[in-house]
């Protein structure tokens, strides 16, 4: 048994708790305050990309996350494996 | 001007129904005329804990759908006076708690009632909405266990956001925190989290403590709210909640392991 595991075997069961919980309620706190526009962007973006290349719904993705203090808006666009180039 | 206290919690059977019967009992015996409202609709328990359940004729619901008059719904404590409770229906569901019925029942109330306390059911649905809606203060019912405390600030958000204050733009609903079944021997042991750790989460001002006791049980058993009993270290910290409740500074007890040794020994699990 590694030093780490014999410190978390011995750790008061409170204190895990205490943490898993603050955790917890940081990330239920955080989706409860996602802005309700990320729907309507993804849409969107969906209509402006799919001018150019063929993709559906699941192919768009659009989150928020939040790193130290600083907010990160990320986009996936998956493009399907044959790309159709609409105007070739 | 008639205050209106919501208990709820979230999660179930945290002891939302055994802190309504105590805070209405407590309230009426410092001379305010209390009603005390069963939210919980196909469920009723409010009425065996006040001890009141043969004299149930009309409830709740047939007040809102006019089968019934409040001050024939209304049942009157006979210990107590100014004590009133207001049963829910057993054989409805909690769609017949509909917004209009509920407030035109707590207008009614409010002409002539000091408090009215609103027992929620478990829950974020529609039962625990409708008790929560009219609120002007809320009373947050927690175990120290950590899916309630979680559940607890899903309330708290709730009461944020979705309540009659929020929506007129008026001061927010007043939040206390009641942590009960409180084992200070456990919290001593590292078993339990203790009433710091969960303040620090909630964040918000902690209106009491109650111990887990056995008295409680005893209680309910017998129809007579906890705080009716003296003799009860539950009853105790309920007596102290509603004079803090009512603006006295009253010193936190039953928190500490062993300490206080003839609590401890006169109390023993009581
Ligand atoms: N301080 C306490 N010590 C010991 N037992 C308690 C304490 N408080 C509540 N209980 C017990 O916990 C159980 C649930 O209590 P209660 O019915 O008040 O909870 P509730 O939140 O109203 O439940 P529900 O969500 O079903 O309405 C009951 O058996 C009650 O006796
Ligand atoms: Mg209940």
């Amino acid at each position: 048994m590694g030093l780490f595991d014999y410190f978390h075997a011995n750790r008061k069961s409170a204190d895990v708790a205490k943490e898993r919980l603050s955790i917890l309620i940081a990330r239920d706190h955080f989706h409860r305050h996602q802005p309700s526009f990320l729907p309507a962007l993804q849409n969107e973006l969906l209509e402006v990309i799919k001018k150019y290349v063929d993709i559906d719904q699941d192919d768009v993705t659009v989150s928020l996350d939040r790193e130290e203090d600083c907010e990160i808006l990320e986009l996936n666009i998956a493009l399907p494996e044959k790309r159709h180039n609409k105007e070739a | 001007m008639t205050r209106i206290i919501v208990v709820t919690s979230g999660k179930g059977g945290v002891g939302k129904t055994t802190t309504s019967a105590a805070f209405a009992t407590g309230l009426a015996l410092q001379g305010y005329k209390t009603a005390v409202i069963d939210f919980d609709v196909g469920l009723r328990n409010l009425d065996l804990i006040m001890g009141c359940e043969r004299r149930v004729v009309y409830d709740f619901v047939n007040v809102i759908t006019k089968e019934a008059s409040l001050n024939q719904a209304l049942i009157r404590d006979k210990r107590i006076e100014n004590l009133y409770i207001l049963p829910a229906s057993q054989t409805r569901d909690k769609e017949a708690l509909t917004m209009e019925g509920v407030e035109a029942v707590i207008n009614e109330l409010k002409e002539t009632f000091d408090y009215i306390v609103c027992d929620s059911p478990a829950g974020i649905e529609h039962g625990a909405y409708m008790a929560m809606y009219f609120a002007d203060e809320a009373v947050v019912v927690t175990n120290p266990e950590i899916s309630s405390v979680r559940d607890s600030d899903r309330i708290l958000g709730l009461l944020a956001s979705k309540t009659k204050r929020v929506v007129e733009n008026k001061t927010p609903v007043k939040e206390h925190l009641l942590l009960t079944r409180y084992a200070p021997e456990r919290v001593k042991n590292g078993e339990m989290l203790s009433v710091g750790d969960i303040q620090e989460i909630l964040s918000i001002p902690l209106l009491g403590v109650i111990p887990e006791s056995q008295s409680v049980l005893t209680a309910s058993n017998q129809g007579i709210p906890v705080i009716m009993n003296k003799n009860s270290r539950a009853g105790l910290a309920y007596s102290d909640c509603i004079g803090r409740f009512l603006g006295e500074e009253i010193e936190f007890r039953f928190i500490d392991a062993k300490k206080g040794g003839i609590f401890g020994k006169f109390f023993g699990g009581r």
